[in-house]
């Protein structure tokens, strides 16, 4: 009993972080959007006359999007594209279950592990998972039975086939260094020492599988550098015919993809909750210095860690979609099909010689 | 395979050049919070309805009619500025004047501020120089085309 009632605990707690991050990630693409064009950014909405530098804005657009007229047209396939947005929306919600948060809380004698789903294939659900949600996108585009958003849904799975690949592959040579597909595992394995002094993270172990995976990654997000679906400026994409919240749903999935992307950056290249040099007991410096904390403090600071490095990736990810233009369709699929795959090929077998040796 | 390098290098330089607009900013931004006042600012930004911009001594603003030293208009309804009016948005209907050195003043003087496309040839069309455009009035929107009918009530000034 107390088991179900942990994990449903876990549950909110980890949707409200998702949904948080997910809601002021919208007003973070603003104010950054802004602030790299040398403008302020949406800094109007109040509360009783208080605004703080716009911290309300996305209240008022979720209020916004909730008032506005759910509509269906008449030439659509009303179920599927009910359904649409509720896919999409639900396949890139489900995978915070596997990202290890931090190492494990013990409270009363008893050990709770800050994860939700401690599963021994967590890497194949996440990536199940993250391509399922194309779904959405292709149900969403065809049921409008409207040509445009046809043709963005046809782009979302051209978009995806080249990228699925080397995301898929970019992450052999990372199961090969650790030998596990359990994501708790692979943080773990990530506190161990290289050469004594840097901790075995992912970037140090596997640079190219970083790169490659960082590129697939940003397809995946279906944002700007690879809006393909969307392309706002000439077709307006799979959900040309949606409006009100099922629009709402697919931009936050969008979002949601960002912090989905970032996680799974932090939780396989960056070390996930992993501070470097501390153990369960406290830091232990490769240079021989100790500083023993207690254990909520540890958990502090690997809860902390994770969500620093969250924050990071996605800053990053806004950096890149404000800087860049959108890549034509044949340049990503060049891009898909002649460098990463290959690419990843070379890392696979790279690694494999160097772990040989 | 050069090729290749080089466009990687540019395209790092393109984050390069934004994530260096985004600290910079950032810096000017927090030190604006922190009470420092710096020459440059974070943004180019004017917030508009609380800080307004200068206008231009030349700017064509709401145009008004003047004044006789007696307080009638200055305007002898001579026509040319509703001749010179490209909108074709004034309309004036002209009386007599007792006065034989004015002949003739505007019964009515209407304005259609919906239709005026703020060229200031009427500015330039009138001999007496009865209309100007330096009100510095630039808010004029309604919430009905009969409010921005501006007769010569609302033009004298």
């Amino acid at each position: 009993m107390i088991e179900i009632l942990i994990v449903f605990i876990k549950i909110i707690f980890a949707l409200i972080w998702l949904l948080t991050l997910t809601l002021y990630l919208t007003w973070v693409e603003r104010k950054e959007s802004a602030v790299i064009q040398d403008r302020i950014g949406a800094n109007r909405a109040s509360i009783l006359g208080i605004r703080i530098i716009g911290l309300f804005q996305p209240f008022a657009d979720a209020i916004k999007m909730i008032f506005k007229e759910d509509f269906t047209p008449s030439f659509s396939k009303k179920f599927l594209h009910d359904l649409a947005p509720f896919l999409s929306f639900f396949f890139v919600a489900i995978t915070i279950s596997a990202i290890p948060f931090g190492d494990f809380i013990s409270i009363g004698g008893k050990t709770i592990n800050l994860l939700i789903l401690d599963i021994n294939v967590g890497l194949l659900f996440v990536l199940a998972m993250l391509s399922l949600g194309i779904y959405g996108i292709l149900i969403a585009g065809w049921s409008s039975n409207n040509k445009f958003t046809l043709i963005g849904g046809l782009r979302g799975a051209a978009q995806l086939i080249s990228y699925e690949v080397a995301l898929g592959l970019s992450l052999i040579g990372l199961i090969m260094v650790y030998p596990s597909l359990n994501l708790s595992q692979i943080v773990h394995f990530q506190g161990e020492l290289l050469f004594g002094v840097v901790p075995k993270w992912g970037i140090f172990l596997q640079p190219l599988g970083f790169m490659i995976f960082f590129f697939a990654a940003l397809a995946e997000t279906k944002r700007v550098p690879f809006d393909l679906p969307e392309g706002e400026s000439e077709i307006i994409g799979f959900f040309t015919e949606y409006g009100g919240l099922k629009w709402g749903l697919f931009m936050m999935t969008d979002f949601m993809e960002v912090i989905i992307v970032s996680c799974l950056l932090t939780t396989l290249f960056f070390g996930g909750w992993q501070v470097p040099w501390l153990a369960t007991d406290g830091f232990h410096f490769p240079w021989g210095g100790e500083w023993l904390l207690s254990h909520w403090v540890v958990v502090l600071f690997q809860v902390a860690a994770f969500n620093i490095k969250v924050f990071f990736f996605s800053w990053l990810q806004v950096l890149i979609r404000w800087t860049y233009p959108r890549f034509r369709y044949d340049q990503l699929m060049d891009m898909g099909w002649k460098l990463l795959i290959p690419l990843s090929l070379v890392n696979i077998v790279g690694t494999g010689i160097l772990m040989s040796i | 395979m050069i090729k290749a390098i080089e466009y990687f290098i540019e395209i790092l330089r393109g984050s390069v050049i934004t994530a260096r607009h985004f600290f910079v900013n950032m810096f000017f931004h927090i030190l604006k919070v922190m009470g420092i006042k710096t020459k440059r600012k974070g943004a180019v930004t004017i917030q508009y309805p609380e800080e307004k911009k200068e206008l231009a001594s030349r700017h064509r603003s709401l145009h008004r009619l003047m004044k006789r030293e007696n307080g009638k208009p200055r305007c002898v309804a001579c026509m040319l500025c509703v001749t010179a009016c490209p909108s074709e948005c004034i309309y004036v209907e002209a009386a007599e004047d007792p006065d034989l050195e004015i002949q003739k003043y505007p019964a009515k003087f209407i304005i259609d501020l919906s239709r005026c496309c703020f060229c200031g040839f009427c500015v330039e069309a009138c001999p007496e120089d009865a209309i100007r455009m330096d009100t510095d009035q630039i808010e004029l929107a309604q919430y009905s085309r009969e409010d921005l009918l501006y007769d010569l009530d609302k033009l004298i000034g």
